[in-house]
């Protein structure tokens, strides 16, 4: 089976750990060969964050280059256009309307981009931008921002949404796995 | 049962599986997690030491005492530890002694790129390289029966992709080894010039038996696809090849980096039309291959500097090169930035204020020198502001107008062998510890100064202040970072004084839980003036609303350290 590239992307602190984690529950239980990647460090203080998800028969590179990526979920949009290059011809980009000001913009640098979406989607490429953050506060918590996007991916894709909540079981604190549950089915009920 | 495992991760599974006893590292990206996953096995002892020079003399010290024993760095840290590791190589272990050393080509959290297989050439110590998780953790097993065959530590080499990479791992039992008898053996262990010369012998000997082993072990392997295009790669390198070329190309996989073997090379050159090293940083491999005779092409293809990916490989040795995907031009960048609530923040405010020359170091605080702060003005290693601003006052002290700036965790490392020669050759210069209570920016690890160890145990605390006495300075003070007023006040006096002093700025790391978390503030938008003084502290909570042209908070973000209320003049700053 050929290899599929996930990748997720944020601003550091944003919570794109346990999206990752979740995948990782999940996709070695389908039988899949799986390789996760994400530089830990510096860029975990607010900088701009990415994870690479990989799934197939074998997988040989940890690492998801430019025009490779079968999905992009991205948790801001400045990050979505950042990574757009990695995106596949036919891929799927799903991200938050959240914007968060980089320091450039919170110095007076320059202006947050405008239209961003717009631009996205005048490259041809296929956008799903939906107001995510509300979503999360709907289900109880800005924190399951990364949930709610799963619940997004797991309808695109179509993998069982029971996975998702097996997996949500097996690793979030008992006090939160409802929540995160609620942010899950909203994020599943958006398509 | 298969588990996905953090290539760290997995070296510490090995650690386990393999009988490791004893663990001593100081943290360092991309290595720290190994300790941590380490520390998590009660059948090992684990600590973090100061330095990496105490934390592998710790490991050689419990490899005489008849332990398998471990020490994890990351590159830097082996120029740190190097001392000790470059006479261990003489007298080799009692029971096995692996140290794992992980490079970070790229940069991604490092202030150089070196090769760290250099340390290993040099110093005679053989060096693995695994390219997954399953070997990261088999690889230690490997590596502690090279260590007892042969009688030498042994490196692991880890790059920040197979470190920071999960893959899954088929999970293991543990091995249990007998302590190993102790006897005493100067000719073996006391390294005086009468020993340490025929010494010398039996290191150079042991390396060419080590070469001649390289030949046929099972780290090595051939994978044959056809002889036209051959590519020699370890570690991610290897991975990154497999991806572009497939079964396009034949692989000679090298899973020790040192000693190459040079039969194994030579036949695999001899076999294929056209050979290629693919190999990141510098060309250890090349060079081997070249000074044998070899014609491969390596270097003049692939860069010395940043990572290699697949996409290069398929360009370079395939001659394809990527299609050209959509992209939006002039976003701006998203650099790394001090949190929200930071402790450090409030003092790096104060230093840009007075406009002094800060000599900076190794930490989150690091991040001080970025807009809008732009308060630090120097950055070398860990230990280096305090003795390097010795060294700028010895040679421009008439102004004074530098200090020095250290965490807490990196002063214990080695700033405080810089404060000893400050007091020492009577320096009249100030050091500033941020004292935030944890190693931060390895993600919050214990240091010799927090009072609880990596098992997380009560322990006795460093006291800062006296240590500072201790050596010889006299003035030392304590502010709260917060306090920006008072912070301005000290640094004044201290910078005025003619002698050498140490403030120290006490605050917890907002991350840890000793620090307070208040409800986010709010900013009355009929009170901002639009000044943007507070704005001037780079908070990433605070922002200019586009429209009214007013300061607002982002409500997800601020932790209510107050900071920006210092800084507004109208009061248009409160707490909700």
């Amino acid at each position: 089976m050929k290899t599929t590239n996930i990748m997720i992307v944020g601003v550091g602190g944003q919570g794109t750990l346990l999206a990752s984690r979740l995948l990782g529950h999940i996709l070695p239980g389908m039988g899949y060969d799986v390789k996760i990647s994400e530089v830990h460090g510096m860029s975990q203080r607010g900088g701009s964050v990415v994870t690479f998800v990989r799934y197939g028969s074998k997988v040989a590179s940890p690492i998801i280059e430019k025009g490779e990526a079968d999905y992009i979920i991205a948790f801001e949009q400045l990050e979505a256009a950042r990574w757009l290059s990695y995106l596949k011809k036919g891929g799927k980009l799903i991200t938050s309307s959240q914007q968060i000001d980089p320091m450039p913009v919170i110095t007076g640098a320059c202006g947050y981009p405008e239209g961003l979406d717009e631009k996205i989607k005048e490259t041809g490429a296929d956008l799903l931008c939906a107001d995510i953050l509300s979503l999360a506060n709907k289900a109880g918590s800005p924190k399951s921002v990364n949930v709610v996007l799963l619940g997004v991916f797991a309808r695109l894709t179509g993998i069982a949404p029971d996975l998702f909540k097996e997996a949500i079981d097996e690793i979030v604190k008992e006090k939160f796995r409802e929540m995160n549950k609620t942010a899950f089915d909203l994020g599943y009920a958006i398509l | 049962m298969k588990k996905l495992l953090l290539g760290n991760e997995a070296v510490a599974r090995g650690l386990y599986e393999y009988g490791c006893r004893v663990v001593s590292s100081y943290p360092g990206t991309p290595s720290t997690e190994i300790t941590e996953f380490a520390a998590t096995y009660p059948e090992i002892y684990a600590e973090w030491a100061p330095n990496e020079k105490v934390a592998v003399e710790t490991a050689i010290g419990a490899s005489f005492g008849g332990a398998r024993s471990f020490s994890a760095m990351k590159h830097v840290g082996l120029n740190v530890a190097a001392d000790p590791v470059f006479t261990a190589s003489y007298t080799g272990v009692n029971a096995g002694l692996v140290i794992a050393v992980a490079d970070d080509p790229g940069m991604h959290s490092s202030q150089n790129e070196q090769d760290s297989r250099n340390h290993a050439v040099s110093s005679k110590i053989p060096m693995l390289e695994p390219s997954d998780s399953t070997e990261c953790r088999d690889f230690v097993g490997i590596a502690y029966e090279i260590s007892e065959k042969f009688d030498t530590p042994v490196f692991i080499r880890l790059c920040t992709r197979i470190a920071h990479s999960q893959s899954l791992v088929e999970l293991g039992s543990r091995e249990e080894y007998d302590l190993k008898p102790v006897e005493k053996n100067p000719r073996k262990y006391v390294m005086t010039p009468a020993n340490a010369i025929p010494k010398h012998v039996i290191v150079e000997n042991r390396i060419a038996a080590i070469r001649e082993w390289a030949e046929t072990c099972s780290v090595n392997t051939v994978e044959e696809n056809g002889t036209d295009i051959g590519v020699i790669a370890s570690g991610t390198c290897y991975q990154y090849a497999k991806e572009a070329l497939a079964e396009k190309a034949s692989y000679l996989k090298l899973g020790m980096v040192n000693p190459l073997p040079v039969s194994l090379i030579t036949d695999f050159c001899k076999k294929h039309k056209k050979v290629y090293v693919v190999e990141e940083l510098d060309p250890v491999i090349e060079n081997h291959c070249k000074a044998h005779g070899l014609d491969v092409v390596g270097k003049e293809l692939f860069p010395l500097c940043g990572e290699i990916t697949a996409t290069m490989v398929k360009e370079k040795i395939l001659g394809k090169a990527p299609e050209k995907s959509a992209s939006i031009p002039d976003l701006p960048v998203r650099p790394p930035v001090m949190c929200s609530g930071c402790p450090h923040r409030g003092m790096f405010y104060v230093l840009k204020k007075l406009g002094v020359f800060v000599n900076g170091d190794i930490g989150c605080y690091t991040l001080g020198g970025a807009a809008p702060l732009n308060a630090i003005d120097t950055t070398v290693c860990m230990g280096f502001s305090v003795s390097g601003l010795h060294g700028f006052l010895k040679a421009n002290g008439e102004s004074k107008k530098s200090v020095a700036v250290i965490g807490d965790s990196t002063f214990v490392h080695s700033g405080i062998t810089g404060l000893i020669n400050m007091a020492y050759n009577r320096s009249n210069g100030t050091v500033i510890v941020l004292d935030n209570s944890i190693t931060g920016m390895t993600g919050h690890q214990q240091n010799p100064a927090t009072g609880i160890t990596l098992k997380g145990d009560m322990t006795t605390a460093v006291d800062l202040e006296a240590l500072c006495k201790a050596v010889g300075i006299r003035r030392v003070r304590v502010v709260d970072p917060q306090e920006i007023d008072e912070v301005e006040k000290v640094v004044r006096e201290e910078l005025e004084a003619d002698e050498p002093s140490v403030i120290i700025a006490r605050r917890p790391c907002i991350m840890i839980k000793k620090a307070v978390i208040r409800p986010p503030y709010k900013i009355d938008s009929e009170k901002c003036r639009k000044c943007k003084m507070c704005m001037k502290i780079g908070c990433p909570s605070l922002s200019v609303d586009p429209e009214k042209g007013t300061v607002r908070v982002d409500d997800t973000l601020c932790v209510g350290c107050g900071l920006c209320k210092k800084l507004c003049k109208f009061g248009a700053i409160s707490e909700n």
